[in-house]
């Protein structure tokens, strides 16, 4: 036996010699991307579009982070960072880390436990500095305090349990921000710790990244540098990336249709399509006439064919879910033996859109009167296309909807002052957990519940999702909470969308996360094998 | 002569003040403003946020402090900072300025040189294949788009290359800097050219009816003579106009070559910055344009005098 494992050991010794094991990462070489156009700034913390994420997180590092070659983000794919490990109170109320030593700023500053505490009372609104804007403020809303032990000891303090805290500390959205570096400093010139440096962010045409030298990972990371050039002409970026100008498509941003053209002209690239985490779905005014009247809402709901909007817009490639990524990519999505005993999932839309005209007859509406909506969308092509396909549904049950096309500028101000009656909208969701979709689009003062959705008792379920430490519990609660919002017609969710990305074959180590496009860009362990 | 160039002088200068009003106050009269379009990026809107963000980028001030404290630090040469960015318009604006300007000089430059020369052939050989030829070629050039025949190009070079045109701003050799420039040029300057063509086909025919060209040839002056010497020169006042007006609506037209081969210049980066409500870059740049158009007009106005002796200013 002995002399069997000996030679098994020189066998492998030797084919890891010669290169015939797993390759070895190379060192070196810039990976150029196009970027899809010019983020509003460089802090991560200010922006809500993975605009920004995409270039700028292998600036940073989190506390914790989703492990990034593992596509699907999960409480078990939680990885070390800057903490090097953590801890929970036994009633679960405080969440304690101890901090990684030895990590510098990119400036030469050594990280400490006062540069977590900054970055996150300036989340929470209770440090003298402030961001300019601060759209994840609502994720620390069960935070009292930041609390520290020494330089490299810190504790998030709670009103209650939330095991979710975890989740949206290792978000891509979540980075450590320096103490000694002001917020306006960090939207044009950002500090971090992370495996690149920052170089130059020029506005509509480039950003540049150089390797860290002096990255607390030794060996990491395995490139000199990325360069985002900024193409918002897709033609022309597609184009490039096929003549061979960039080693990677800009991430989630190929359309299933161009897919086909990529693969066709680039036939070695290698390309993936994935779920976004984006759903594209109905704002309704619930608190104004007509869809005050709850069966007006249903009637909306039964006449969704949401196969015929995938098809048309995704030839075939998308999700259909509630509020929650449906699975396989999701991981708290409602199954589909569960979802098709909503109202309007089931496979007879037929039989659903006859159940809708009841509904209408009843409210007063037929053939021969017909309710006159304005369907309100962003004038930017992801809200138009799917907004022309409602409209035309909608027809099948006495719904004569006119397209409202509003520009971006005033389509957030619009929907937050609820002056519209029917809309169609996207909803990002940053993190593939309940905590973060929930509380954010259908909590009663939420700025984001554009439509007026308020159930105390739903709120209350909530709650009770957010403080169960039982995975399998909680996954039960959130199940019957998405169940009842699609059932109350809180925010009727038409589809996730499908998005590829692609890159050259030499281009080795990317991984594209399926249940979120704001967490997978660290880079560190990319590598270019030419 | 020196009274007219004092009164077009006085007349620029009201010319300006008019457009820096009417852009100001349509920038403010367009729904929705920079703040709108940052809470806009982050997806949500905070009353109060929003509120201390205006204050902070003085947006608060009644209109016309607003415009007088824009007026009066364009008359120190302070343009104010960019909203996006955060860093001064100047140093937002001028980096850029020679990119567009190479652009559109090269483009106006083909349009003339590709132009001219087949709209004198063309009338010269009036009636023949040539001419119909020509005519075709300069009617394809009027109706085609150039997003579409900029795509085009990408495309071919691509397909036939295996390799494109996009900007670099570090060329590494002559023929990639050549490549850069001239391509996106030739692309617009397509159409300038197509319209200088016909332009200068319609005035040269009517200029070779003219009784002196009779009597030029009468006294045995040679065909390029009297094409070129006798004939040209007095066609040229009408393409010199059509120039003129050509290169204020260059900006136009480059907007969507500088989209297409991605090259960050004046005119997307005025698109990008409408798009943002960057009040100062708009502002800025729109009276930049403003002050090139109405310097390109005045002269053409001085170059009628230089071409045509008949054309004198007076007082």
């Amino acid at each position: 036996m002995r002399s069997v494992q000996a030679l098994g050991a020189v066998v492998l010794s030797l084919l890891t010699s010669c290169g015939l094991a797993d390759a070895a990462e190379k060192q070196g070489g810039i990976l150029r991307m196009y970027h899809r156009d010019s983020p509003g700034s460089a802090s991560i913390h200010e922006e809500a579009t993975y605009s920004v994420n995409i270039p700028f997180m292998p600036v940073f590092n989190n506390l914790v982070i989703y492990k990034q070659d593992v596509a699907q983000n999960s409480m078990d794919s939680i990885v070390p960072e800057l903490a090097e490990s953590w801890a929970w109170s036994g009633d679960n109320k405080t969440l304690s880390f101890r901090l990684r030593q030895g990590v510098k700023w990119h400036d030469g500053v050594p990280f400490t436990s006062a540069d977590v505490k900054c970055t996150f009372d300036m989340l929470m609104g209770k440090s003298p500095q402030k961001f300019r804007k601060n759209p994840r403020r609502s994720w620390y809303d069960q935070v009292v305090d930041v609390t520290t032990s020494g330089d490299f000891e810190v504790a998030f303090n709670l009103r209650r349990p939330q095991p979710a805290l975890l989740a949206l500390l290792a978000s891509g959205y979540t980075p450590v921000y320096p103490c000694h570096v002001s917020p306006a400093d960090m939207r044009t010139h950002p500090i971090g710790t992370g495996p690149f440096e920052f170089v130059e962010f020029k506005a509509n045409e480039s950003i540049k990244l150089t390797r860290n030298p002096d990255y607390w990972k030794k060996g990491l990371p395995h490139l000199d540098g990325i360069e985002f050039t900024i193409i918002p002409n897709r033609s022309t970026a597609i184009l490039a990336f096929v003549a061979g100008q960039f080693d990677m498509t800009f991430p989630t941003e190929v359309t299933i249709p161009l897919l086909r053209d990529v693969k066709a002209q680039a036939p070695n690239a290698v390309c993936v399509v994935a779920p976004t985490n984006v759903s594209t779905n109905i704002i309704v005014n619930s608190t104004s006439p007509p869809f005050d009247n709850a069966d007006i809402r249903r009637a909306l709901a039964l006449a969704l064919d949401r196969q015929a909007f995938i098809s048309i817009l995704f030839e075939g490639e998308a999700d259909i879910g509630g509020t929650m990524l449906p699975p396989p990519g999701g991981i708290w999505g409602m199954p589909k033996e569960i979802l098709q005993t909503i109202p309007g999932y089931g496979p007879d839309i037929d039989a659903s859109r006859e159940q809708a005209r009841k509904l209408m007859r009843a409210a007063g509406y037929g053939p021969d009167k017909h309710l006159a909506v304005k369907v309100s969308t962003r004038n930017i092509p992801v809200y138009r296309e799917p907004a022309v396909i409602l409209v035309d549904q909608l027809k099948s049950i006495y719904v004569d909807g006119e397209l409202d096309v509003v520009e971006t500028a005033n389509w957030f101000s619009k929907v937050a002052r609820k002056d519209y009656a029917l809309g169609l909208n996207l909803t990002g969701n940053a993190v593939d957990d309940p905590d973060q979709s929930f509380y954010e689009n259908y909590s009663c003062k939420s700025e984001r519940n554009y439509t007026n959705y308020c159930n105390p008792g739903i709120e209350k379920l909530f709650d009770r999702q957010s403080e169960e430490t039982d995975i399998a519990k909680r996954k039960q609660l959130v199940f019957e909470i998405d169940k009842k919002l699609q059932e109350d017609v809180a925010r009727p969710i038409i589809f996730y969308s499908r998005e590829g990305s692609c890159w050259q074959p030499y281009v080795k180590g990317v991984t594209i996360m399926v249940n979120s496009s704001y967490n997978g860009y660290r880079y560190e362990d990319l590598w270019l094998d030419k | 002569m020196f009274a007219y160039i004092a009164r077009r002088l006085v007349l620029m200068l009201v010319t300006l003040i008019g457009i820096s009003i009417v852009i100001f106050v349509l920038l403010r009269i367009v729904p929705g403003n920079i703040v709108d379009i940052l809470f806009a990026a982050a997806g949500y809107v905070d009353p109060s946020d929003k509120a201390s963000l205006e204050r902070e980028l003085g947006l608060d001030q009644p209109i016309v402090v607003q415009y007088l404290h824009w007026i009066g630090g364009l008359l120190r040469g302070d343009l104010g900072y960019s909203y996006v960015s955060e860093k001064p318009a100047l140093d937002e604006i001028l980096p850029r300025i020679p990119i567009t300007a190479r652009l559109a000089g090269l483009a106006l430059l083909f349009s003339a040189a590709i132009g001219i020369p087949l709209g004198v052939i063309s009338a010269v050989k009036q009636g023949t294949r040539l001419d119909y030829g020509l005519r075709i070629f300069s009617l394809s050039g009027l109706s085609l788009p150039a997003f579409w025949l900029g795509l085009l190009i990408l495309m071919a070079s691509v397909a036939l290359f295996g390799t494109m045109p996009i900007f670099n701003p570090n060329p590494k050799t002559w023929t990639e800097a050549i490549a850069i420039y001239c391509i996106p040029a030739l692309a617009v300057g397509f159409r300038s050219a197509a319209l200088v063509m016909r332009i200068t086909r319609s005035s040269m025919l009517e200029i070779l009816r003219q009784d002196y060209i009779r009597t030029a040839r009468a006294k045995g002056a040679s065909e390029a003579a009297v094409n070129y010497r006798h004939a040209l020169k007095n066609a040229m006042l009408p393409v010199i106009t059509v120039l003129g007006i050509e290169a204020a609506f260059l900006i136009g037209g480059l907007i969507v070559t500088e989209t297409v081969f991605n090259i960050p210049g004046v005119a997307r980066f005025l698109v990008e910055a409408i798009r943002w409500r960057d009040y100062p870059i708009v502002q800025n740049l729109v009276m930049l344009i403003a002050v090139v158009v109405v310097l390109a007009n005045f002269m053409v106005d001085l170059l009628y005098a230089v071409l045509d002796p008949r054309i004198r200013y007076t007082d």
